[in-house]
């Protein structure tokens, strides 16, 4: 008789825990790596998650948290509402597409660290000036994508809209709102996660609080590296939370169509 | 009817003359690139022609209206809504018992009772025609045009839509205009056929078909008539 651990446990459940244990065997292995390397070069988890009971209990785990979280959610919000209505409406009139094309494709490769020393010219150290880095990064991405989705709704959407005697504002209610949500989705997505990559390097330089602020001034104050690889490891979490939020997000049924299965 | 791009220009349709009668059902035959289909989007509105004009009821046709539907192939269907979504597009000017009594009459109509809450990807080629012609039948137009509707299914698919088609067209009776590249499928829909030449395209014939629906495909009329319209484009017989 053959017994295998494979046998016990049902398959959608196998395919569940690979990941998990991947991750498992990749701790372990680090744990191993550290306590037997001579040179101090990098914490190993057990020293982390001590690092990280540390941060419990000053209570700055929480506050740190939310305060990356707070700039995220204004920064991307903020972006969301003047990029995604811009977009729409600079993709449908082709007009406004060519006006403005140069200069967007001038601003965009701009990355927002770049912009960091005239964030705190403008805005000084603080919220503000770290809100505002969140700001450019995810707006034109979030125009992009805007203008994009509106070029993807096929013609002949609009054709049978107007065939069937629709006005053309309620073209644009009926039709090409509609037709463009699955695909600005996933651009919230992409630049919420882009957003997350931003504010991290925002409080490097600009705040005083937050994740981001966590890495630097744990490496500053007394190289608590420890501190260090907590903080990234935290980062690493919300990021995914945020990814998987999202993504849930798109699996709605009536979203859940897209025009590429042609 | 002449179109113009990249500094080229084309004239697609030439002396093109058709008088269509009320509940009519008229097929406009050619080979692919003919011009057939910028014919059919001409009469719908949706081109204005570079000379000669439309007239539907005497009036000009300067645009696409709800009198006259054209049913795209499949694409035309709005993925984000579910069959009776779809039918009702047409209805915002209905009270709501008037466009539900329609919805539940044209899904029973075209055969797609017991998938009202699907979404079109979740329907066949064959579903997703029905759908697109509910949706278009719902609003009562005087015409429909139908560009090489079946063009997406297979063939055998095809023979049972063209008869769900002719049993719709008899219920509804309005004025139908088909364009097509099969010869068989124009002589067993249509009361008249209208034969397109090539490029600049005219009118090279009208061929009235006289055999009364349901059509024997085997009836020497039939064949009769098919052959005719064979010779006329120049196509040999045998394969």
């Amino acid at each position: 008789m053959q017994l295998s651990l494979n046998s016990f446990l049902p398959l959608s459940l196998r395919v569940r825990l690979r990941p998990i244990a991947f991750i498992a065997a990749l701790l372990i292995a680090w744990q191993i790596a550290v306590s037997r390397s001579p040179v101090h070069i990098l914490p190993g988890p057990s020293e982390v998650v001590g690092g990280i009971v540390d941060l419990i209990r000053h209570g700055l785990l929480l506050k740190y948290i939310v305060a990356s979280l707070f700039r995220v959610t204004w920064g991307f919000l903020l972006a969301a509402c003047l990029a995604i209505p811009i977009g729409l409406h600079v993709g449908w009139h082709r007009r406004a597409e060519m006006a403005l094309n140069p200069l967007i494709q001038i601003f965009r490769p701009i990355s927002p660290l770049a912009w960091i020393p005239i964030a705190i010219l403008w805005l000084g150290v603080g919220d503000l000036s770290s809100i505002f880095l969140i700001f450019l990064g995810c707006f034109f991405p979030l125009l992009l994508t805007a203008i994009n989705a509106v070029q993807n709704v096929p013609a002949v959407h609009a054709n049978v809209a107007r065939n069937f005697g629709l006005s053309p504002a309620a073209v644009v209610y009926r039709v090409l709102y509609p037709a463009v949500v699955p695909q600005l989705i996933v651009g919230l997505r992409i630049t919420l996660g882009v957003a997350w990559l931003v504010v991290v390097a925002a409080e490097m330089i600009a705040v005083n609080s937050g994740l981001g602020f966590l890495i630097v001034d744990a490496r500053n104050a007394g190289n608590r590296y420890d501190l260090v690889v907590a903080g990234m490891v935290i980062i690493g979490l919300i990021g995914l939370l945020l990814d998987l939020g999202m993504r849930s997000l798109e699996r709605v049924k009536s979203l859940r169509w897209s025009y590429s299965e042609d | 009817m002449v179109f113009q791009r990249d500094g080229k220009t084309t004239q697609v349709l030439r002396d093109v003359n058709l008088q269509v009668a009320p509940g009519e059902f008229v097929c406009i035959l050619g080979p692919s690139g003919c011009g057939k289909s910028t014919l059919l989007s001409t009469m719908a509105g949706f081109l204005s022609p570079s000379s000669g004009e439309v007239k539907i009821d005497g009036e000009l046709v300067t645009g696409p209206s709800p009198r006259r539907i054209f049913v795209f192939q499949e694409r035309g269907l709005f993925p984000w809504l579910t069959v009776e979504g779809n039918i009702a597009f047409g209805l915002f000017k209905l009270s709501r018992l008037e466009r539900d009594r329609r919805i539940a009459y044209y899904v029973k109509l075209v055969g797609l009772e017991g998938f009202e809450k699907a979404y079109p990807s979740e329907l066949s080629g064959g579903m997703k025609q029905r759908l697109e012609v509910a949706r278009a039948l719902a609003v009562n137009p005087d015409m429909l045009f139908l560009d090489e509707p079946f063009g997406a299914l297979d063939s055998i698919t095809r023979l049972t839509m063209r008869r769900e088609l002719l049993r719709i067209w008899e219920a509804e009776r309005n004025t139908i205009i088909f364009v097509t590249h099969d010869i068989d499928e124009a002589v067993q829909l249509a009361d008249r056929v209208a034969v397109m030449s090539d490029r600049p395209a005219t009118i090279q014939q009208i061929v009235t078909i006289d055999i009364p629906h349901p059509r024997d495909l085997s009836s020497p009329r039939y064949l009769e008539l098919r052959n005719g319209i064979f010779d006329q484009l120049g196509l040999a017989h045998k394969v």
